[in-house]
């Protein structure tokens, strides 16, 4: 399964994002396996209505799940519609600890 | 001769102006008031009204979930966000964030997206007092694309000769939206920093839209140059100060008019509107 973790940076190693639709990148990993990418968000900067483009970044590269800090409504709504459960992790940490919580369940859904 | 009342900051008296001058000129001649305010229209609070409501719509677009194939185009195209494509049709549509551009229609290969109408809002039409119509654009609550209501409230104002509209605060899209095609710019302001800060603003947009402007200081302090001093340094005239005065307040406080309750002012606002006139390259 396919679990995308906002991020300040590029790599698992730079610090979580705890903003969604602004965050600077999203950082897909697998369960499955080791590998992982990254995708720049081209609207981390947009004036407004990033929240549901930054969701369309997701849902286009088959995310299943998503740790981040925060959510706003109308992106709530398109990740909710798309299907994609979403984990509030509220603690500064890098990506990679951020994936691991989640890998060992740590997180719970928000609902 | 269009003249709208801005200030940049909120609350510093612009309702007041175009209420006292309306008031003014309702004995030499017909005006009409326009209320620009759409998010918290207040000019009926002067001019109790009854009068009649005709509704605002925007068009937004309805997908076809038969025709739509998922391919995103139409959610590419859209700069505000306002559509998400789904692994299933048809695309998340967020009402909210649409600007009305038409660009998703355009662009569907498919034909699945055609428009219809939205309510936001609603232009009240009145005939308060003799001499004096009051046209008042009220968005709905929770709704945002005030330029719209505003468009449509001008619109309804067509080309009267005697158009007096009041701006919101600030200086984003509605007051840009309200001050497009005015002859004069009557610019509301007070002997405080922030009224200085926000007149400075509220003047940069004037000038870039080529419209003449003036400068009105309420609650006028003589200790405070500031304002003077800034008018001065951009040219713009003061057209009249209003002082910090109890009377004043309690009657504005009231619903009343200053120019109806104290005579010198039913004089200073006519004296006013001829200067904005000749300023403004208007003969009366």
């Amino acid at each position: 399964m396919k679990v995308c973790i906002t991020s300040k940076g590029p790599g698992p190693d730079d610090m979580m994002e705890e903003r969604f639709g602004r965050a600077p990148f999203f950082i897909f990993f697998d369960t499955e396996g080791e590998e992982h990418n990254a995708v720049e968000n081209p609207f981390a900067s947009g004036a407004g209505g990033v929240g549901p483009r930054a969701a369309q970044v997701l849902i286009d590269n088959g995310a299943k799940a998503v740790v981040t800090g925060n959510v706003g409504g109308n992106a709530l709504g398109a990740l909710r519609a798309a299907g994609i459960s979403i984990y509030f992790l509220r603690e500064p940490g890098t990506v990679k600890a951020a994936f691991q919580q989640f890998k060992d369940g740590k997180l719970t859904e928000a609902v | 001769m269009n003249i709208i009342v801005a200030s940049g900051k909120g609350g510093t008296g612009k309702t007041l102006v175009a209420a006292n001058l309306a008031y003014a000129l309702s004995d030499q001649k017909e005006v009409l008031l326009v209320d620009c305010d759409v998010e918290e229209p207040n000019l009926h609070l002067f001019f109790p009204q009854g009068g009649y409501e005709l509704p605002v719509t925007t068009p937004v677009p309805v997908f076809d979930a038969d025709r739509c194939t998922g391919c995103g185009r139409c959610a590419e195209v859209c700069r505000y966000g306002a559509i998400t494509v789904l692994k299933e049709p048809p695309p998340l549509f967020f009402e909210k964030l649409c600007h009305s551009c038409g660009g998703c229609e355009m662009s569907c290969p498919e034909g699945a997206i055609h428009e219809e109408e939205r309510a936001i809002g609603k232009i009240r039409f009145s005939n308060p007092r003799d001499n004096i119509i009051l046209i008042s654009g009220i968005l709905d609550e929770g709704e945002v694309m005030a330029p719209r209501v505003i468009a449509a409230a001008k619109s309804y104002a067509g080309g009267h000769p005697t158009t007096i509209l009041d701006a919101s605060p600030g200086i984003a899209c509605p007051v840009v939206e309200a001050m497009q095609g005015a002859d004069y710019c009557i610019l509301v302001t007070e002997s405080t920093p922030f009224g200085l800060h926000d007149l400075a603003l509220a003047e940069s947009v004037t000038r870039c839209l080529g419209i003449p402007s003036g400068v009105i200081i309420n609650r006028f302090s003589e200790e405070d140059d500031q304002v003077t001093d800034f008018c001065r340094s951009k040219d713009l005239p003061v057209l009249m100060t209003i002082p910090f005065d109890r009377e004043i307040a309690r009657i504005q406080n009231t619903g009343g008019l200053i120019s109806e309750s104290m005579p010198a002012y039913r004089e200073k606002f006519a004296d006013l509107f001829s200067r904005v006139t000749s300023a403004g390259g208007f003969s009366r």
